[in-house]
């Protein structure tokens, strides 16, 4: 899928001589033309009604052109706890998902190379989720972790649970909804980069008397890297704007509420335009400062 | 001792890891089976009847979401498909200027969360002062889609022999036919895999709908919409046979890859 295509961008040949040509302008016209005006003009359009400031005639949901940059510090006076949240279940969900999925990957690329058709399969399963709305299988957990399900009644009964806790509408289920949610988007490009490791390099390892963490932390994490590196970012940049699983009607609560929700809020509910603007451009601000960082530390800028 | 265990320890836990990745799924099937009334949550008996009579519930409500999510998907998938696909073939074979540019725009939509594309085009539209409607859906669909049919057709433009063009050209072959009868023929696959990916992308997508769907109600909007007062088992009809066509188209495509991966080993 193209989401594994993230680790493979320079593919074999694509070096081959390129003419220069007026075609070339033809064909890149219409989809670039497309882009610049509904992806890059919406978002001078954010930048521009960020600045608003409400209209004279105090009409609500109307503003006018202003130069109003203090809408930023209300925003962030205002909201200061759900951009943390955003960023810190998005953390705890990306380390959770490739805690998950990095031994099933490694299964899956190396250990079940004898049998593709097995290989196939599996990694149908690993998408299968996708095939099913995302909004109906968060609440299928919903409904399966709620406070009358078997398991959390069986759990309360061995007294693993206390038993006036629940579990929807905690951060702790809003973190399980995020990591369950883009578990596939790790484990794809994780396969695609291990199902490429080179298993001599780990029996080279294992013949220089490295133990198997050794050979594990020394040689199979390094050179899964790209890999890593394309998963956590997959996941990580979806969960932070996510407001579906931190919703109170899906798995979330009053005190869940993540930067996506009150940009919805802002923006459908009360209108207040320039605040889920301001809003949009933080949180993608703040992607862009850690997605940058990240790639230069870990090494693996050619994925861009 | 130690050694078996450490046999058995990966191939166990991978398929604990599927089995737990198949949970919400097989629930939502079960459920759609459910004799339920208003909403689906407590199991009341085995019936037939939401898979029969889909379209009986709310009049109509969960087919007309359907209906929308399809038609959108379709018009967005051809139209992110088209340019996508022409932007994959310049930026393997042609030198151009801006190309770094290029490559940014087309990363960059992949790299921002939907709430953010959702919101900036909402604000557009607002600004401009479009109403919100189907095509406001269309029009923002198609722009998340380019960039991933660009890098899915991208992969497969670069594995193509440009040898086997040159021998149509050889042929005498005009570009229309070098075109029509090698490039597409040979392109189809990735195409097609592209197409297949956007339309999911598109049907499943809420986030940047809600935020410029005006009135009109997708499928993923319409189950948001009623998760508060209860989902009819209807939806899990939906939900259900939309899961088993992709999964069988998915497995066929695999399979049928398998085999010709097969015959063409037989034959070298």
């Amino acid at each position: 899928m193209a989401f594994a295509a993230f680790a493979t961008t320079t593919g074999p040949g694509e070096e081959t001589a390129r003419r220069r040509s007026p075609v070339a302008l033809l064909l890149l016209l219409p989809g670039i033309l497309y882009l610049l005006l509904f992806f890059l003009t919406p978002l001078v359009s954010l930048v521009l009604t960020s600045l608003q400031a409400p209209s004279v005639t105090a009409e609500p949901g109307v503003y006018d052109p202003a130069f109003q940059w203090q809408n930023y510090v209300t925003v962030i006076n205002d909201y200061w706890p759900h951009i943390l949240r955003s960023f810190g279940y998005a953390l705890m969900a990306t380390v959770l998902a490739l805690a998950f999925s990095y031994p099933l990957a490694y299964f899956i690329g190396v250990k079940a190379r004898p049998w593709p058709l097995l290989q196939s399969l599996m990694l149908v399963l690993v998408i299968a989720p996708f095939f099913i709305s995302f909004l109906l299988r968060t609440l299928a957990w919903k409904q399966i972790l709620s406070d009358e399900s078997f398991i959390i009644t069986s759990l309360k009964a061995v007294s693993l649970m206390a038993p006036d806790a629940h579990f929807t509408g905690t951060p702790v289920a809003v973190i399980f909804g995020l990591t369950y949610n883009f578990i596939p988007f790790m484990t794809l490009p994780l396969y695609t980069t291990l199902e490429r490791l080179d298993v001599r390099y780990l029996e080279a390892g294992t013949d220089l008397y490295a133990s198997p963490l050794q050979v594990f932390r020394k040689v199979t994490i390094p050179l899964s890297m790209p890999g890593i590196v394309a998963g956590t970012l997959l996941t990580f940049i979806p969960a932070a704007g996510d407001y579906i699983n931190a919703s109170r009607a899906f798995l979330g609560g009053s005190d869940t509420q993540m930067i996506g929700n009150v940009i919805e809020a802002n923006f459908l509910v009360l209108q207040n335009y320039p605040a889920a603007a301001a809003l949009s451009l933080i949180l993608m601000s703040v992607i862009l400062v850690i997605v940058t960082v990240y790639i230069r530390r870990a090494g693996t800028e050619e994925l861009l | 001792m130690k050694i078996s265990l450490g046999k058995w320890l990966l191939p166990v836990y991978a398929i604990l890891a599927l089995t737990f990745l198949m949970v919400p799924i097989v629930y939502t099937f079960i459920f759609s089976f459910n004799d339920s009334l208003k909403s689906n949550i407590a199991w009341r008996g085995f019936t037939f009847d939401k898979w029969l009579n889909v379209c009986a519930v709310q009049n109509g409500a969960v087919c007309e979401a359907f209906g929308n999510s399809i038609f959108i998907g379709a018009v967005a998938t051809v139209a992110a498909t088209a340019m996508g696909t022409m932007i994959a073939i310049a930026i393997v074979r042609y030198k151009f200027k801006f190309r770094s540019a290029t490559s940014l725009l087309l990363f960059l939509p992949m790299a921002t969360p939907e709430v953010v594309l959702g919101a900036g085009l909402a604000a557009q539209f607002l600004s401009v002062g479009v109403p919100k409607d189907m095509t406001t859906i269309i029009l923002a669909h198609t722009m998340f889609c380019i960039s991933f049919v660009v890098v899915t057709v991208k992969a497969r433009v670069a594995s193509l022999d440009p040898a086997l063009e040159e021998a149509g050209r050889d042929l005498y072959g005009s570009p229309r036919q070098v075109f029509m009868r090698i490039t597409f023929p040979l392109l189809l696959p990735g195409i097609l895999a592209a197409a297949l990916l956007s339309f999911a992308l598109s049907f499943d997508d809420f986030i940047i709908t809600n935020f410029n769907s005006g009135s009109v109600t997708t499928f993923p909007k319409y189950i948001y919409i009623s998760a508060t007062r209860g989902i009819p088992a209807e939806a899990n009809v939906v939900a259900s046979a939309v899961f088993i066509i992709a999964i069988v188209v998915v497995v066929t495509a695999q399979v049928s890859a398998a085999a010709r991966a097969k015959r063409l080993a037989k034959l070298s």
